[in-house]
């Protein structure tokens, strides 16, 4: 039971093409709402029935997102799709773009008959070029066969769509970073509420969703959200494309159901490389905190298992660690990344990122105290939690995670100045 | 609530905006601005700056912003902003191919590190550097969505995935 929704044409050649999504029924869900002058209130409800949460790592209901708007409040609302997919150990809307192209556009045309909006915009990371040139392919073919544009097949429904391209800032991956960035300006994530739903895109009513969920939406509404629903299990609706990278023999993405084991998807993808002991699994984007490697072979790829055990499914991006790994190491990279990319607005997270890299960097180059890792304890509490966005919580949560898991490690980098992996 | 949004416009919009471009330059631009409400002229900001780099051998200069931002009709500061805040714009000149490898986890625990020491050995510079020829710059990135072919680099908008020295070496041997 693989490749139901995002990646159901997967098994044809060119999928991206128009005539090969049509020949597997699509735009026939468009085509029968717009016919069926279908009420919005109904596509909402099937959507909230699905179980969708939003896939670009929050998990936040989609439906329940989508009822937020006032569908009838005068004036331009708007669609945004969050392509800017950063979140390290992600990459599966890159596919998305690559290959289903059109099952996006169908999806995002049905949110704005929804909601009510007229235009959208795709942000699309800017180093996705390729994919970014597949989606405007696909936009064109959209427009020349009716999809797209004014009075969509007789409707009187207007739906414009355009893509957006980001200028590489992982910040911008969250929501209002990336209203702030189509609006010209650096991607700084702004104070909520209000939330997007009412002063979103140039102050307008905005839903903004990830990706996969959007292309999700035609075959929710094809197959009717308790199918959908019923993919997954309880609270975890859906197939979802999980990104598995790492120490493994067949990196790659796929879609799978909610509430398939770990170990399933380890398998799917090869294995440990070069027959290594599993570690360790960062299981949502390197912001989820690390879990170890029995615990992980017992869990199962949903929203409460892996909440349970102290992380967070995330993006679905999961990072396969073996026994060769230094995690200290591991740390220090990431928490690079975190300081990177802060955006600069809350002193905590602006500060403290570029603290918690130095106190790690530290530890990893022989020049530990033994005080730090309180040291480290203490900072991760005063970041997060503290500032506008989820950057600095996401900076706090994998030194958590290792401190949590792997403390020994980092003892023995303090008292030894070196490792204990060879 | 006091909450706002308005875009961040001149009080005098500058006039000859034909002399700032070239003509498929602007065609370009204006493609962008096509795409916003017409007071939005500035959403084009990162659009024009991506073009105008291009069309600049791969680097932005003052003037040049200064040119954007009385294209959009925004204060230079604006375009500063934005030309500073995002990673892929280059303040500085950079070489004719500008390698940008992703050193981030899953691309490390699948040894970037050695195909970023391999380039450095063969390019005589460090990351973050341009050869002296002007034909290379080594530009260390973030996390580039491609994990599943880790290592991987990005030369101009392509993606090369899964990364050995030896690949490396046939990759740099076919860039004039």
């Amino acid at each position: 039971m693989a490749n139901e929704v995002c990646f159901r044409n997967m098994d044809q050649e060119r999928p991206w093409l128009l005539e090969q999504y049509r020949s597997r029924g699509g735009y026939e869900v468009l085509t029968r709402i717009l016919q069926e002058k279908r009420p919005p209130e109904q596509i909402i409800e099937e959507v909230k029935a699905s179980g969708l949460r939003g896939r670009g790592g929050a998990g936040f209901p989609t439906g329940l997102k989508w009822s937020f708007i006032s569908r009838n409040a005068p004036g331009q609302k708007y669609v945004v799709c969050n392509s800017d997919e950063g979140e390290p150990g992600t990459f599966k809307d890159r596919d998305i773009l690559r290959y289903n192209p059109h099952q996006l556009i169908e999806g995002m045309v049905i949110a704005g008959y929804a909601i009510g909006a007229t235009v959208g915009f795709n942000y699309i990371r800017g180093e996705f070029w390729e994919p970014y040139e597949r989606f405007e392919a696909a936009l064109e073919e959209a427009r020349a066969a009716g999809f797209l544009g004014r009075d969509l097949l007789g409707s009187g429904f207007d739906f414009e769509l355009h893509s957006h391209l980001g200028g590489g800032a992982y910040v911008c991956g969250e929501e209002t970073a990336l209203l702030e960035s189509i609006e010209g300006k650096k991607g700084q994530p702004r104070y909520k509420p209000p939330f997007p739903a009412h002063f979103g895109l140039y102050g307008r009513p905005t839903i903004i969703n990830n990706t996969e969920s959007l292309a999700s939406i035609p075959v929710i509404l094809e197959k009717g959200g308790e199918w959908f629903r019923n993919l997954g299990v309880e609270n975890s609706g859906g197939s979802k494309l999980f990104s598995i990278s790492g120490n493994i023999n067949n990196p790659g993405v796929f879609e799978i159901p909610m509430g398939t084991p770990f170990s399933e998807l380890l398998e799917m993808a090869g294995g440990m490389k070069e027959g290594r002991r599993l570690k360790a699994v960062i299981p949502g984007g390197s912001s989820s905190p690390v879990i170890p490697g029995e615990q992980m072979m017992e869990l199962t790829m949903d929203y409460d298992a892996i909440a349970g055990a102290g992380s967070m499914l995330g993006s679905g991006a999961v990072i396969v660690l073996d026994d060769s790994n230094c995690m200290v190491r591991i740390l220090e990279r990431m928490s690079w990344f975190y300081a990177e990319e802060s955006c600069g607005q809350c002193t905590p997270c602006r500060e403290g990122t570029g603290w918690l890299y130095r106190v790690v960097h530290r530890i990893e180059s022989g020049q530990g105290r033994p005080e730090d890792l309180e040291l480290l304890d203490d900072m991760t509490t005063k970041i997060a939690g503290r500032t506008i966005c989820a950057l600095g919580d996401a900076a706090a949560m994998p030194v958590q995670g290792m401190l949590r898991h792997f403390r020994d490690e980092f003892e023995y980098h303090i008292e030894h100045k070196r490792c204990m992996v060879d | 609530m006091g909450f706002k949004n308005a875009p961040m416009v001149t009080l005098k919009p500058y006039q000859a905006k034909e002399d700032l471009f070239p003509p498929e330059v602007r065609a370009e631009i204006d493609r962008w601005i096509a795409k916003y409400p017409p007071e939005w002229r500035q959403s084009a900001v990162m659009a024009a700056l991506r073009v105008v780099q291009e069309d600049n051998g791969g680097f932005l200069t003052e003037e040049l912003m200064d040119r954007v931002a009385a294209y959009l009709d925004m204060p230079p500061i604006a375009v500063y902003e934005v030309a500073t805040f995002y990673s892929m714009y280059e303040l500085k000149p950079v070489g004719r191919h500008k390698i940008c490898v992703c050193t981030n986890v899953s691309c490390m625990i699948n040894g970037s590190d050695r195909i970023v020491e391999h380039m450095e050995k063969r390019l005589g510079i460090r990351l973050g550097e341009t050869t002296g020829d002007g034909r290379f710059t080594l530009k260390e990135v973030e996390c580039l969505g491609a994990c599943g072919g880790a290592p991987m680099f990005q030369i101009g908008n392509k993606y090369y995935e899964n990364l050995t020295p030896e690949l490396v070496d046939s990759i740099l041997d076919g860039l004039e």
